[in-house]
Parts: structure tokens; sequence; C-alpha cells
């Protein structure tokens, strides 16, 4: 019995999803391969994002592997924490909105 | 930063057996991982052959101004192996007689070697057209008696071929040594200022990235795109191509995995990244290595793992061109670097 949720070399079995449903795996690398690629953003703009909301979403698989991507671009370590930054902002912006919210309710119900 | 060679630290891993003993142990005996004889075989391309010698790469000599954290070399100041003249005499008979075309002169720093200038005009006596130098650039910077380096090569149209890391200072220097990124940047501004490496000049200027970690480079073209903005915005340098270069798992690169604890994972990360295509142009098809004492290799790799060449012919004083063409190239699982992605040596991905 494996004693921990998380094991690193499990990310390395991703693409085995594939194996139990074939389809719908399928559909979702490929899909997942067109986004990362070059477009009006470049892949390296991509990989950024990807790793800000890996952060976002405490995704350690992802913060593993965009971590190592954006060393693979020539990303640098500044370059990475003010993105992580951008999430952590967005994060607790959308926290503190909803601030918004409990001071309505408060004024409305003791007003 | 090392400032020491792993031989003058006496390290186990100075010993070349060593290293082809870890990199045939654990993953690839139990079968986790296929040996690279196994995978080329998949694709029938085993035994891999040397086809037609192109180019001729000499190691003058293991000596050089830095001691870069994972360099394949194990160089440094404290290594004394250097060419002699009489080897290089040796050299330049075989130049005179051979179809290659090309003199590619690595190290170390080669320019340290005190016949190195020498040799160069010897070589263009003998017929040799198409010089590459593997320069560090800071050795153009180390002392006032290689300032004039770039007029050297520029008076021989040398290829020059430099490393560089990374387009800032931090990256640069953590890999490299503290005070190599501006160095090196000077050495580049000085080169610009004599011709090589602005567009549409002859005087061919490139530079080799590789990454400073346990991981494979990117995209080449995109990170030479990166590369050439970062430099022109900052300091208005400008060069032709970038090779992206994968680090092979042998030295202190090698000695460096095992201490991270990255060796497993770096060489599934090559396995994964294996490129058939790769293997047809990975570059002992065309060019023999010859080390500072004339003994001949498939490779620059092989010469440090210690792997002779696969012929009667072992000594550049024995050297047979018809011996030599058609020979088993000598592998092992550190070829996995040279055919992770597009490829990885500096001939192999010429844009
Ligand atoms: S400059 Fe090149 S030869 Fe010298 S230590 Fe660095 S990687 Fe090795
Ligand atoms: S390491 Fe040397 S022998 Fe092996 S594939 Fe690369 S160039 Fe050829």
């Amino acid at each position: 019995m494996q004693k921990t949720y998380y094991d690193p070399s499990d990310l390395r079995k991703f693409g085995k999803i594939t194996e139990w449903n074939e389809e719908l795996g399928n559909k979702f690398f490929e899909y997942y391969g067109k986004v990362f690629e070059e477009g009006a953003l470049t892949a390296r703009e991509k990989s950024l994002i990807a790793l800000a909301v890996a952060h976002t979403e405490q995704c350690p698989y992802c913060i593993d592997a965009y971590t190592k991507d954006g060393l693979q671009r020539g990303v640098t370590k500044e370059e990475m924490m003010e993105a992580i930054h951008v999430g952590a902002a967005i994060k607790s912006g959308a926290t503190l909105v909803h601030g918004v919210q409990m001071m309505n309710k408060v004024n409305k119900l003791d007003g | 930063m090392a400032t020491k060679s792993l031989k003058k630290r006496e390290s186990d891993l100075a010993n070349s057996n060593r290293q082809l003993q870890i990199l045939s142990n654990g993953i690839f005996q139990n079968g986790e991982l296929p040996t690279f004889k196994d995978k080329i075989a998949e694709t029938n391309q085993f035994p891999l052959k040397a086809k037609k010698l192109e180019i001729l790469q000499i190691n003058v000599g293991y000596m050089c101004n830095q001691v870069c954290e994972h360099c394949h070399v194990d160089a440094g100041p404290d290594r004394k192996e250097i060419m002699t003249r009489e080897t290089m005499q040796q050299c330049l008979e075989v130049i005179k007689n051979t179809g290659a075309h090309t003199l590619d002169l690595t190290g170390g720093a080669p320019e340290m070697n005190p016949d190195f200038r020498w040799f160069v005009e010897e070589a263009a006596k003998a017929g040799i057209k198409d010089f590459i130098v593997r320069s560090n650039l800071t050795i153009i910077r180390a002392n006032k008696k290689y300032y004039d380096l770039p007029e050297f090569f520029k008076k021989h149209n040398v290829h020059v071929v430099s490393s560089m890391p990374h387009w800032t200072r931090g990256k640069t220097d953590k890999q490299r040594g503290d005070g190599v990124f501006d160095k090196s940047i000077k050495a580049l501004q000085e080169l610009n200022a004599v011709g090589y490496g602005m567009p549409d000049s002859d005087l061919r200027l490139d530079l080799v990235y590789n990454p400073s970690g346990a991981f494979l480079p990117g995209d080449q073209m995109a990170m030479e795109k990166d590369f050439k903005k970062g430099l022109m915005e900052d300091f208005s340098i400008q060069f032709h191509n970038l090779f992206a270069i994968t680090n092979l798992p042998i030295s202190r690169f090698l000695d460096y995995l095992i201490a991270s604890e990255n060796y497993e994972d770096y060489m599934y990360a090559l396995v994964e990244a294996y490129n058939p295509a790769a293997v047809e142009n990975v570059m002992c098809t065309n060019t023999l290595s010859i080390s500072w004492d004339g003994y001949l290799f498939d490779c620059d790799f092989n010469q440090m793992l210690g792997l002779p060449v696969n012929s009667k012919a072992k000594h550049i004083s024995e050297y047979n061109e018809e011996l030599l063409e058609g020979r088993n190239i000598v592998i092992s699982q550190h070829c996995y670097g040279c055919t992770a992605g597009a490829g990885s040596s500096c001939q192999g991905v010429v844009a």
C-alpha cells in the first residue's frame, strides 16, 4: 500500500489515463498540446501562466512540470516568482473582493 | 562553485571506469530503462557506424582558466595535460593527407596551449580552410597576451563557437563562475567590433547554450530568439546562431546529477526524449576526436570516458582513413544525450 497520496513518479504515468478511456484521454491530450503551442501568446508566456495557475490550483504535479518547463525555456527564477505573485494577488483579491458581499449583508441586516 | 577539477579533488568519479559502471548499472541493468544499444536496435540502427570523415576535432589540452560546474572535460587551471608540438606535427601530417575539411579545436581552453597559434598557422598552410575554435570567451579577457585573439581569429577566418549559458548575469555566473558574465559580454563586444557575428559577415560567431542544471534544453529556435533579443537590448551584441545542446551525463555533470539526486530522473528524461531521427546525425558519424596525447576516439565524450576507437589504428601516428571509415562506434548510455529531442552535437543541428 502506498503511504502518501502523491508520488512524484506518478507524473510520468499521466499518459496512462488514456488506457481506461482512450477517446476522452486522447482528446484531452490533443487539446492540451494544442493549447501550449506557440500562438498569439508565445510558448514561454504560456508556460509562465501555467506556472502561476499551477500554484493557485496547488497541484504539485503541475508545479513540478512547469518549473522544469520554465527552466528549459530559459525563464529566470525572478520571472517565476513574479508570475506566482500574480496568481497569489488574484487569489487574495478574489477573497477580499467578497468582503463587499459581507459588508452588504451586514448593512442590510444590521444597518 | 567548484574551484578544482574532480581529478585534483581525487574524486571517485575522476575515474572513467567508475563513470561507465554507473551508466551501466541500476536502472539500465534491471531493465527499468533500455540500454542505448537496445534502443537504437529497435530501429535497426545498431551498430552505429562511422561514415566519411569530415571533421577532425582535436583536444589540445585539458587546461582551462575556468572551472565550470558541469564541465564534461573536468577541465581547470590544475589540469596539466597539454598537446605537444610533436603530437601537433603528427596531426598536421594527417591533415595533409585526409579528406577532412574542418579542423575543430577544443580543450579546456584551446588558446592556453602555448603552441595554439603556431598550430592554426601551420594547419592553414597545410590546406585547412574551415577552422572551428571552441572559445570560452573569458580567455580573451583573462590576460593581456590573449587580448588580440579576436584579430588572430579574424586573420585565419576562424569560426568561433562559444558557450553562453544565459543572457542574464545571474544564471551565467551560477554555472560558470563569478565575473564570467561580464567578461563574456566584453569578449563578445570585442568580437563584434572586428566583424564577428554581424549580419552578413563571413566571420562566424555562434553561441552554445547548455542548461545550467538537471533539465533538457528547450526549443533551439525560441532560445535563439530570446538570446538575440536579450543580448541586443542590453549590450548591443550580435551573433549568428545559437546551438542548444544537452548535457551528457559524464564527468562533473554526472557528479552533480548524483550528488543532487537527479541522476535517475535525468536519465528518464533523456530516454523519453529519444529521437531515432537524431541518431542519423550524431557527430561521431563524421568526426574523429584526438586527445592531447594523440589517441583517437569517436567523440570528445568517449575520450573523457576513456573509450578508444574500435579500430586497429588507435593513435594519430597510426592513422589510416580506410581502417577508420565504417568502424563501429563505441556506445554507452551517455549517448542518449546526443539523441534527445532535435539532437545535440554542435554540427548536427546547424540551422
Ligand atoms: S570553459 Fe569549457 S572547458 Fe573550461 S571548465 Fe568551462 S566547460 Fe570546461
Ligand atoms: S556520445 Fe559520442 S559516441 Fe555516443 S552518440 Fe554521442 S557522439 Fe556518438
